[in-house]
């Protein structure tokens, strides 16, 4: 195959960015849309140029850590992560624009990295029971309904990689936020700080300066681990509860 | 009172404000059709103008306007504070971006504005002239009422007048489509059993309300 790649590149933070393009002309449709990095950067590097630094981890689609904004779209044509996609979704002699993440909560490191710690920060503000430790308790010792046990697994299969942020015209954390609080609070071992925890992690969210969801669902149909916004929704409920019945004046 | 005016201005707390607001103009549509389709009465508008003179002196009508030039203006300024806060959220936007969302989804904000100057056209056209004049005067069984009607008759016999309101109403439909279901979502209020029905009440809603609104200008300026 051959592919024609425009590539943002930016030096650091403080830098100006510009898109610069490349020729690939031996691509093989087998190739992850990593592995098609790999191939290029190891060219620059032997013509003595600065490799692109892009995120990536255990390429198999379960750490979150790519993130490319590939032809318009987070993650690219499908509904995976970029390290799952392979060359056989594009055509031959194509041309694919690659970007990073777009958000002020987001800021471009180099090249194809953002610092995503701003979800670390919503994540320590609240996501997370705590526990005494202590003897191991019994396996299935509290009874959970296996329909609340489903939608939290579902939700805790967020992998916090910020494609609904990427997708979200308003650069919204909401889908992200919601999976976190909702695992929590559909099972026994988030009630005790639930209220907390969904006041806490909101205002973080807020206060990285994440925009605010408008229902577009762009976030819901762009999601590689297909997170629904009936998350949002819960979200929503439990913020309102805990706002208006929590004893945080 | 802390954490009230924390909630409010919290990115869901002001989601809040648009979806109750929102809500509550949707129902304020409704009461205000029904008031406009005896327009197409065959009375010469006295049905009207009766109806007209009872929304501008009933004191309990008076305090419900008052609420709901309220809930205009909150549904406007949270609308321009959201908006404004969600553009500063990205403030690098994409080289290539392929939408995954609905047009009046991604368009609420220039929906919204064309709405409210539409607005501030229909109110001046109609309602300001009802309330402050000038306006001509008619009596049925000996009392004197204004007749708002005729103002509404010479208004919708210009055709440019006529597509305006067209238009208008064409905009609200899609403003409709997306806010309605959104103000549910917003609300929390997202249920398996209770989706579709919200769906379909909403586009069915975005659909007939505006059309019938349509309909009374289009109806005027044929007769």
């Amino acid at each position: 195959m051959k592919i024609t790649l425009k590539v943002w590149r930016q030096k650091d933070n403080n830098s100006k960015g510009a898109f610069k393009t490349y020729q690939l002309d031996h691509v093989s449709s087998d190739m992850s849309f990593l592995e098609m990095f790999d191939v290029l950067n190891n060219d620059l590097v032997q013509k003595g140029e600065e490799p692109i630094a892009f995120d990536h981890d255990c390429r198999e689609g379960i750490c979150g850590m790519c993130s490319m904004y590939i032809n318009g779209r987070p993650h690219g044509p499908l509904q995976t992560t970029t390290c799952q996609l392979h060359m056989r979704s594009f055509k031959d002699g194509e041309t694919i624009t690659v970007e990073p993440w777009r958000a002020a909560a987001f800021p471009v490191l180099k090249d194809l990295v953002v610092d995503r710690s701003a979800f670390d920060r919503i994540n320590q503000a609240g996501g997370y029971v705590s526990v005494n430790t202590g003897g191991v308790p019994d396996a299935n010792e509290i009874p959970i309904p296996k329909a609340d046990a489903d939608k939290a697994f579902d939700a805790a299969a967020c992998i916090a990689c910020g494609a609904c942020v990427a997708a979200c015209k308003n650069a919204s954390a909401m889908l992200f936020v919601s999976a976190k609080i909702s695992q929590l609070a559909l099972l026994p071992q988030g009630q005790p700080e639930r209220k907390t925890r969904a006041e806490k992690m909101v205002a973080q969210m807020d206060a990285e300066g994440f925009g605010s969801c408008t229902n577009t669902l762009a976030c819901e149909a762009e999601c590689p681990k297909g997170i629904s916004v009936t998350n949002i929704a819960r979200m929503n409920r439990e913020y309102y509860g805990a706002k208006f019945s929590s004893e945080n004046v | 009172m802390n954490w009230f005016t924390n909630f409010f201005s919290s990115s869901i707390g002001r989601k809040l404000v648009m979806a109750l607001t929102g809500l509550f103009l949707i129902l304020f549509l409704v009461v205000h059709l029904a008031g406009n389709l005896q327009l197409l009465l065959n009375d010469g508008g006295k049905a009207f103008n009766i109806y007209a003179h009872t929304m501008t002196s009933n004191i309990f009508i008076k305090i419900v306007g008052y609420v709901n030039y309220t809930m205009i203006l909150l549904h406007v300024i949270w609308a321009i504070w959201l908006t404004r806060t969600n553009k500063t959220s990205r403030p690098v936007g994409y080289a290539v971006s392929k939408n995954s969302s609905t047009w009046s989804s991604r368009n609420m904000g220039i929906l919204g504005t064309l709405i409210l100057l539409f607005l501030v056209f229909h109110l001046q056209g109609f309602w300001y002239r009802m309330h402050w004049g000038p306006i001509d005067t008619v009596s049925y069984d000996g009392e004197e009422y204004r007749n708002l009607y005729a103002v509404v008759d010479f208004a919708y016999s210009h055709l440019w007048y006529t597509a305006i309101y067209v238009i208008s109403m064409a905009i609200l439909a899609f403003h409709l489509y997306h806010g309605f279901g959104s103000a549910f979502q917003t609300l929390g209020l997202n249920h398996v059993k209770y989706n579709p029905v919200i769906k379909f009440i909403g586009v069915a809603f975005a659909i007939i309300v505006p059309a019938l609104f349509a309909l009374i200008p289009i109806v005027m300026f044929l007769n």
